[in-house]
Parts: structure tokens; C-alpha cells; sequence
């Protein structure tokens, strides 16, 4: 054996000894027990505060996380950032450090969002990222995930850690309840969105559709994400509910480019309209060979808030369609510092040299707001400076949020974590030019009343 | 007399394996164009001119698949491996393209003077995936070339990331969407009775000529017969005076010219491109090159024609007829369902590989 080949197997064994030393450390630090355990030290000795109470506190059934002085606050963010839907991810970024900002430091604490996980807008991007994050000590709660595929395995992952999970955009029924009072397939008790349910897009684009448009015949187009066949579903399930029909329901692949054979599809239909609440560049397409299929020349084409983008927008094949989505008449809206949304556009174009792109930087602006204020309302401090934070009781405080004053309206949670103002609006693209007009021309309005229906606003 | 006994008939648990598929395959695709007829006797489903409008549009998608798959196929054929960044090659044309394209529309030639805003465009996305697939080949191939073919093979993996990620790097992940088209572009044409879109009619036409003039190239010119040469056995043609790296080179250059090609056409269809706009198009058009013969060129056209047809035609007269809802979805279904079964039938491809003296074994 030569000299290279001992030093080689010195490495190996170097490193398979460094791996069972990381496999057996000190677990305190990475889990969060019934005992408290400590987020940036391994040792939580009780004291006792001047008050005379221990400190830190009995643990609620989630655990809980004691913060040293000086130590910042952990919270993550778990958002699409890379892909095709990357531009929506990175937006709703842009929202939660803007709101950590503006809300400051907790009990002088500074709030740290440390790297942010990429959820990859799919299950297994949201899973990974829920590991990576959970794995980390202390983290209170997490921004995310930015699409509903993504949030279902994250949920089960922050649940078991008891970390609370907020998305600004996540908008898929399924996540929280039918508004009737049962929970939703995938619901779990430690997730909470400020984004809308899209029972409420879906009823409120079927109303706009039948009411206003006057259609009765349609065709809807899915591309099998949670998000956009729960909302062609939800919207297909309110349109013959109101006496329309459903001609055909189809759908296409994530990364398809020749739209002509579902479009052929849809025109052996004859519908009125088209309705297809997918993302870009499926949407752009749809869009751009709708033309070029006979029988679909007239069809009115509705999209919905995924497509709702400047460059969708400027297509000269987008005039004349109409989008259905989060209302973004955010203008007179305050948040919870008193921020106005005005101000807060005004900060995000010089803080990052562009025009927020989507509407979910403000719903994650609202959702950060809430777990900071949960944080900051529930966390005892300490005699030295140390901050007790329960997990249960940091969850419980954001599902009894009430009137809440966020820059999308005022948000309060119901029993299942819907916060969501849930309204929603429908916008007209009259003129391609000038996509931000369009973007503005909000020509319907509605939103859920006090029993899950829906209320029109504004028509 | 002698009394000549008759061999017995023979099928293995395999053969009879296969001819259960094939019969199963047969009998699914009959009974489902049947209930597809029988909804058009009846009035429904698709109307006559939407069927044409399906077959021409699988026939322009597939001229583009079949643009492509020369680039694998032709690669396949002198060096033995698949270079999958190919669908980068691709994606690097029709990208580099979109300036171009947006330089001339701003510049009003675009409009005015399409042919000429058409062909240059297309002579720089060509040039530059020329430039690409040279690039590739002497940084990432050439140094590996006495490697086990799985070396290479690796490193056409990791280099399709490469020039994705580079591309990413270069001109953001934000979409590309191509100039509005020239006016002359726009609408439909009349061609024996049937209406078809321009752009489709542009397409099928450009790429059936980039692909004669590459026939030509290889079949008559010396060149071509050194490509030939090296496909047929690398060894011999070097000793016979051929020059192994530079034809290496050139059919590495050629296969991007022509998916620089593609790159185009691709936009003129779709219009919106960006960093991973070759991916799937790279997988169809492999597969095109497989399903219509490794190796061959004129099976590669072919077999993107086929595939093309088969996905765009293929959900709707056979699924359909099943009463499958969202059959459109399972285009690549049936797309890679077809390849199976024509390998199963015919397991050279539809027109037979052609492969060197050491491939054949």
C-alpha cells in the first residue's frame, strides 16, 4: 500500500467518523420536546423571575423555545424560488422582509429569516425544505409555502415539529376546509394562510361568468397541480350550481408547448368561454394558438391569479381576456404598524428596482406581521433578557386573530386557518399596451359572507 | 422416400410475452378509433377540419422534433453515445434568436422585410448553436474520446445542465417572448381545400428543406462521405487518411445548425422561450431519433413526423374513443406508448439503425 492510498483511506475513515460524531450529537438543539428545549444554547436551567414565576415555563403540548439574550428570533421562509414560478416566490420574499422591517426587533431580539428554502412549487421541494427547516433549533414559524403541491407534505412535517406554518399564497380547499365546516383533506392544525380559498375565486369567477358575462356553456383547463385543478374544479362545481354547464374539463402537462390538440378539445364543445387557472408559460400559450383553432375565434378567454402578470398581460393575445383573483384594490388599506400599501409599493420598487410582479408580496407581508405580533404577544421574557416562546400557545393565538389590520384587508382566522380576506376580484385587459392598466381594471368585486357565500361587492 | 419431419414450432414464455402486447396494443387502438368513429357518426366530437387542423399541427411539431434529432442521431452515428445536451444546443438558438428578433422588429425590418428579419435570425440562432455544439465537443467530448462510452454519456448530462445554467446566468429566467409576427405570417392559407396557419405551412416548408439540403450535404459531398466513413468505422476512415476529429467536429456543427434551425420555427410557433426550452424538446426529439431508426437521418426526420402525429392526433382518435377524460393530457403517454409498441414490432425503428462496424458487433 503506498503512501497516497494510506492517506486516502485516513480521509475516508475521517470522515465516516465525523458523520457518527454530527449522527451522535446532542438532540436539544434540533428538537422540540415537551421540555423546553433551547434555541441557541443546550442547557435551560430554571430560574426564577422577579415576579416570582419560574422561568422558563412549564412547556404546552408542542413544546417551546427559550431565545438567550441577544439571540435573535428564528423564523424561515419557504417559498418557490427557483423555476418557472419563481417570480412569485421571490416576490412573496421581497413581503416578508419588508414586514420584518418594518415590525423591528422583539423585545430586542432581532428577527432572523436565515436562508430561505426553496419549495421548487412541488411536494418534493416542500418536503425537503420542511426537513432542512425543522431540523434547525428554535425555529418559531415559517412563510410558505408558495404553491398548494408544495404545502401538503410541509404541513405534516411543521406540524409534528409544532412549527407554525403561514402561506401568502397556498390557495388550494383542500388545506383548510369547505367553508361547511369540515376540515379539508390535507389539513393540519399548525397551518394557517392569509392568501384566499379558492371555494371563494372559484364561486366568485363562476358568479362574474354566469351572472355578468352571461355564459352558460364552458370549457375548463387544469395542468394537474393542486392549485389549479382545485380551482377549475371549485369554479366548474359554482357554474352548474348557478345553471351553467361544463362542457368539457380537461387539462394539459406542466411543460407542454402545442396547445392546439386541448384547444381542438374545447372546441368539440362549442363553449362561450375558456377557463384556465394555470401559470406561465402554459397560459402565454393558450393564449397565443387559441387563434389558430376553429371554433374558439369568439370564446371569451378567463384566466385566473397565476397568469396575472405585467407580461402576460402585454401579450397582444391577451386583449379582451378576463382574471380572476386575490383583489389587489389594496391602495387605502393600512397594515399592522400603519404602513399603507402606497408606501410599502413605493419601498419594495426602490428596495428592489421593480414593480412587485404579483399580488402575494402583501399577503406575506400580512402573514409575517401576524407571526411577528403572535411572537411578540405570547413570548415571556426572562430575567436575563431570555425569551420563552410555547409553541401551542403561539398557535393558538394566531387561529384567535380577529381584525386583524393587514395591507390586504382586515384578516381573521376561522377554525381551520383561513385568515384570508377572501377577496376576490375579476380584472378586464383592454389594452395590452399598457398591462398595468389592465392589471387595475377590476370590472368585478365579491367575497365571502357569514355563512361561506359569496357576497358581490362591486360589479 | 425419405420422410422429412417438420420442425415443430417453437415460442418461448417471451415470445408469446411480446405477442400478447402486440395483439392487446392492436386490439386497444382498434376498439378505440371505433368509438371515436362511432361519436363522429353520431355527430359529436371533433369535426373534419379540426382533425386536419390536429394532423398539420403534429406534422409542424414533428418537423421540429425531426430538426433536432439529426443533431442525436448523427452524433449517435459516429461516436456511439447520446449527447444529451443537444436539447441545450437547441434551446441556446432559439434564445440568442430572440435578440435578434427584437433588434429587427425594433428596427422595423421585421415587419417590412420579413423573409430577410426571418433568415437573419435564423443565421444567428444557427451560428449560435454551431458555436455551442463545436464548444461542447472540444471542451467536454474530445478530451473523453478513448473513454467507456458511459463517461461521455455522464458528461453530456452534466454539460446540459452547464449550458441551461449558463443561459440562466447570462439573460435571467424571465421569459423571451419573440416579436408579434410579420402581418404576412399571420391567419391562415389554402392549400388543396385545407385551411392552415401560415406559420405551420413556414414551418413544415423551412425545416423540410434544412433537412434535403443536409442529405445532401452528407450524401454528396467529401465531407459527408467522411462522416460516413467515421459513422461506418472510425478506425478504418483514419487510416485512410480521414481527419477523425475535424468531421467529428463538423457533425457536431452541422447538428447545431440544424437545431439552430429549430430554434426558430420553435418560436415562430410558440413564441415564448427560455432557459429550459430545450429540455422536453430534447427528450421528444431522442426519442424521435429511436423511433425512427439510431443512427439514420432520414429516420430521425421521420420519426419526429411520426411523433409529432402521434401526439397530437394520437389522444384524441384512440383515448377518446375509450371515453378517457382529459385525454390531452396523456399526449406523452401515447407518444412514448407508440415508441414502445413500434420497438416491440420493429425493434430497429421505423426506417433501421444504422450503426458503426463495432456497434453492430
Amino acid at each position: 500500500m503506498n503512501r497516497f492510498t494510506k492517506m486516502r483511506h485516513l480521509g475516508v475513515l475521517l470522515v465516516v467518523f465525523a458523520l457518527f460524531a454530527a449522527a451522535c450529537g446532542d438532540d436539544d438543539a434540533t428538537t422540540t420536546t415537551t421540555a423546553p428545549p433551547a434555541a441557541t444554547t443546550t442547557t435551560a436551567a430554571a430560574t426564577t423571575t422577579t415576579g416570582g414565576e419560574a422561568f422558563p415555563p412549564e412547556a404546552g403540548p408542542a413544546g417551546g423555545v427559550l431565545i438567550e439574550a441577544g439571540a435573535p428570533v428564528e423564523i424561515r421562509a419557504l417559498q418557490a424560488i427557483s423555476g418557472e414560478v419563481a417570480f412569485l416566490g421571490i416576490d412573496q420574499v421581497r413581503g416578508i422582509e419588508l414586514a420584518m422591517e418594518d415590525f423591528g426587533d422583539i423585545y430586542g431580539h432581532a428577527v432572523n429569516l436565515g436562508t430561505v428554502e426553496d419549495d421548487l412549487c412541488l411536494g418534493e421541494g416542500g418536503g425537503a425544505g420542511a426537513t432542512v427547516i425543522s431540523a434547525q433549533p428554535g425555529v418559531l414559524g415559517v412563510i410558505g409555502t408558495t404553491c398548494s403541491g408544495a404545502a401538503v407534505p410541509a404541513m405534516a412535517i411543521f406540524n409534528e415539529a409544532g412549527i407554525v406554518m403561514l402561506s401568502g399564497s397556498n390557495t388550494g380547499p383542500s388545506l383548510t376546509s369547505d367553508f361547511a365546516g369540515n376540515a379539508g383533506e390535507n389539513y393540519f392544525p399548525f397551518y394557517l394562510r392569509t392568501a384566499h380559498n379558492d371555494l371563494i375565486q372559484g364561486g366568485a369567477a363562476a358568479l362574474f361568468a354566469f351572472d355578468v358575462l352571461g355564459l352558460t356553456a364552458m370549457c375548463t383547463i387544469h395542468d394537474g397541480d393542486p392549485y389549479t385543478s382545485g380551482l377549475a374544479g371549485a369554479f366548474g362545481n359554482a357554474f352548474e350550481a348557478l345553471g351553467g354547464e361544463i362542457v368539457v374539463a380537461t387539462s394539459i402537462n406542466k411543460g407542454d408547448t402545442d396547445m392546439v390538440p386541448v384547444l381542438t378539445e374545447c372546441a368539440a364543445g362549442a363553449p362561450e368561454a375558456i377557463y384556465f387557472p394555470i401559470f406561465q408559460p402554459e397560459g402565454d400559450f393558450i393564449l397565443q394558438q387559441r387563434g389558430g383553432v376553429a371554433g374558439l375565434e369568439d370564446v371569451i378567454m378567463y384566466g385566473a391569479d397565476g397568469l396575472i402578470t405585467p407580461e402576460l398581460f402585454s401579450l397582444p393575445e391577451a386583449a379582451g381576456a378576463y382574471f380572476s383573483g386575490p383583489d389587489l384594490g389594496f391602495e387605502g388599506n393600512a397594515g399592522f404598524t400603519g404602513e399603507t400599501y402606497t408606501n410599502l409599493v413605493a419601498r419594495y420598487e426602490a428596495a428592489y428596482g421593480e414593480a412587485p410582479v404579483a399580488a402575494f408580496h402583501a399577503h406575506t407581508y400580512d402573514a409575517t406581521m401576524m407571526l411577528l405580533n403572535a411572537i411578540e404577544s405570547v413570548a415571556v421574557q426572562g430575567p436575563d433578557g431570555e425569551l420563552w416562546v410555547d409553541r401551542q400557545a403561539l398557535r393558538d393565538f394566531l387561529y384567535a386573530t380577529a381584525d386583524f389590520p393587514g395591507v390586504t384587508g382586515s384578516l381573521s382566522c376561522d377554525a381551520f386557518g383561513d385568515c384570508g380576506a377572501n377577496t376576490v376580484s375579476v380584472s378586464f385587459n383592454e389594452d395590452p399596451s399598457d398591462p398595468q392598466a389592465g392589471i387595475a381594471n377590476v370590472v368585478f368585486r365579491a367575497g365571502k359572507g357569514a355563512g361561506g357565500e359569496i357576497v358581490v361587492i362591486d360589479s | 422416400m425419405q420422410l422429412v419431419k417438420p420442425r415443430s414450432l417453437r415460442f418461448s414464455w417471451v415470445d408469446t410475452f411480446l405477442w400478447a402486447i402486440r395483439i392487446g396494443a392492436l386490439v386497444f387502438i382498434l376498439v378505440g378509433v371505433f368509438g371515436t368513429l362511432t361519436k363522429a357518426l353520431d355527430g359529436e366530437g371533433l369535426t373534419g377540419q379540426a382533425w386536419r387542423e390536429l394532423i398539420v399541427t403534429g406534422l409542424a411539431q414533428g418537423s421540429m422534433y425531426g430538426l433536432i434529432a439529426l443533431g442525436y442521431s448523427m452524433v449517435y452515428g459516429v461516436l456511439g453515445f447520446i449527447n444529451f445536451a443537444h436539447g441545450e444546443v437547441f434551446m441556446s438558438g432559439a434564445v440568442t434568436g430572440f435578440f435578434a428578433a427584437n433588434a429587427l422588429a425594433d428596427a422595423g425590418v421585421w415587419e417590412s422585410q420579413p423573409v430577410i428579419g426571418l433568415g437573419v435570425t435564423i443565421l444567428v440562432s444557427m451560428a449560435t448553436s454551431t458555436l455551442v455544439a463545436v464548444l461542447i465537443e472540444r471542451l467536454a467530448y474530445r478530451p473523453l474520446r478513448g473513454a467507456p462510452r458511459l463517461i461521455p454519456l455522464i458528461t453530456s448530462i452534466g454539460m446540459s445542465f452547464f449550458v441551461q445554467y449558463t443561459f440562466r446566468g447570462l439573460f435571467g429566467e424571465s421569459f423571451k417572448s419573440y416579436p408579434v409576427l410579420p402581418t404576412v405570417l399571420q391567419g391562415r392559407i389554402s392549400i388543396f381545400g385545407v385551411d392552415i396557419l401560415k406559420t405551420q405551412v413556414v414551418v413544415i416548408i423551412v425545416a423540410a428543406v434544412a433537412m434535403a439540403g443536409l442529405y445532401t450535404y452528407v450524401t454528396r459531398t467529401r465531407m459527408g462521405r467522411a462522416m460516413r466513413a467515421i459513422a461506418e468505422d472510425r478506425e478504418i476512415a483514419a487510416l485512410m487518411g480521414v481527419n477523425v476529429n475535424r468531421v467529428i467536429a463538423l457533425t457536431f456543427a452541422v447538428g447545431g445548425a440544424m437545431a439552430g434551425v429549430a430554434g426558430v420555427l420553435w418560436a415562430l410557433l410558440f413564441r415564448q422561450v427560455y432557459f429550459l426550452t430545450g429540455f422536453l424538446p430534447g427528450i421528444k426529439a431522442f426519442t424521435a431519433a429511436v423511433l425512427g431508426g439510431i443512427g439514420n437521418m432520414a429516420g430521425a426526420y421521420v420519426g419526429g413526423l411520426a411523433l409529432g402525429l402521434f401526439e397530437s392526433v394520437g389522444p384524441l382518435l384512440v383515448l377518446d374513443g375509450w371515453g378517457i377524460p382529459s385525454v390531452s393530457q396523456l399526449k406523452d403517454v401515447v407518444a412514448f406508448s407508440a415508441l414502445v409498441l413500434i420497438l416491440i414490432f420493429r425493434p430497429t425503428g421505423l426506417l433501421g439503425e444504422r450503426l458503426a462496424v463495432e456497434e453492430r458487433g
